[in-house]
């Protein structure tokens, strides 16, 4: 398996966790690390929002929708009303239809269902249009 | 993974092992660590919880949400199914349903503990013996 993963360090793209769950929290780092994204990891969608008043930003964020505190919905409204336009995919164990609706009407631009993979985490890059062109100028998307 | 843990650790568990690398060579043994720790706290939680009567079932479902989480994340199938169980009677406001369920939740999570205990054991000592054997070759 590790010879198909691809490595997108060389695009320099930077990720943002937003999870207040330690497993969740460890297990998407390591999964942003293989694919060689640099990733910062907060607990809370107010956390998420306080590390962008503070002059962070990213191209992925991945919300979870549930967490104390501040929730993903709420996050994301928030983030998007500030002006931020990085790509969010909301990622959350199987919920509702009408929770769903929710979350992408509070500006996702994804969702996918926990928890992830490392197949996952590709099928998100490829639908938010991540391209990458290793030195041989080729598209990995 | 094998015979041992079959129906206790589900694919997730394999994905985190693929995760495992030169970097971060105990990633899966860090992650089941934080998982007991976590769970552990919350079956606390639960544990007053279901002690004071009446039952406040909006904030066991909050607790037993977490505890799902971590179980599907580190792909605890058995433990995951009596999460959701409890969710189920947390819903229909079934107390006793509950109360049972959260016992059969606590025998599945001390058994899985158990054989991951055991699993890493066997691992660190096969490590171990694969280190003996190239030194002796040398």
């Amino acid at each position: 398996m590790a010879g198909e993963v691809p490595n997108l360090a060389e695009s320099k793209l930077r990720a943002l966790v937003v999870d207040d769950n330690l497993v969740n929290q460890m297990t998407h780092h390591k999964l942003l690390d293989r694919l060689g994204i640099q990733n910062d990891v907060v607990c809370n969608g107010q956390e998420a929002v306080d590390v962008h008043c503070s002059g962070r930003n990213y191209d992925l964020i991945l919300m979870d929708m549930e967490m104390r505190i501040m929730n993903g919905i709420q996050a994301t409204k928030i983030l998007r009303e500030m002006g931020i336009e990085s790509k969010i995919a909301g990622v959350t164990t199987r919920a509702e239809e009408e929770e769903r609706k929710e979350f992408m009407e509070a500006g996702l631009n994804y969702f996918q269902e926990k928890p992830l993979t490392i197949s996952k985490l590709v099928s998100i890059l490829h639908n938010l249009d991540f391209c990458v062109q290793n030195q041989n100028h080729t598209k990995f998307f | 993974m094998g015979k041992f843990m079959q129906g206790y650790l589900d694919e997730q568990f394999m994905e985190l092992e693929e995760l495992q690398d030169d970097a971060n060579p105990n990633f899966v043994e860090e992650v089941a660590a934080s998982y007991f720790k976590d769970s552990a706290r919350l079956i606390n939680n639960i544990d007053q919880a279901l002690r004071r009567g009446p039952l406040d079932f909006n904030r066991l479902d909050s607790y037993m949400h977490q505890f799902k989480g971590s179980s599907t994340s580190i792909g605890a199938s058995k433990v995951k199914t009596e999460c959701t169980m409890f969710r189920e009677y947390c819903r229909a406001g079934n107390a006793e349903g509950c109360l049972r369920t959260f016992q059969e939740l606590k025998k599945e999570h001390a058994t899985l503990r158990k054989k991951l205990e055991h699993y890493f054991q066997v691992q660190a000592s096969d490590q171990l013996c694969v280190i003996n054997q190239l030194q002796n070759m040398c």
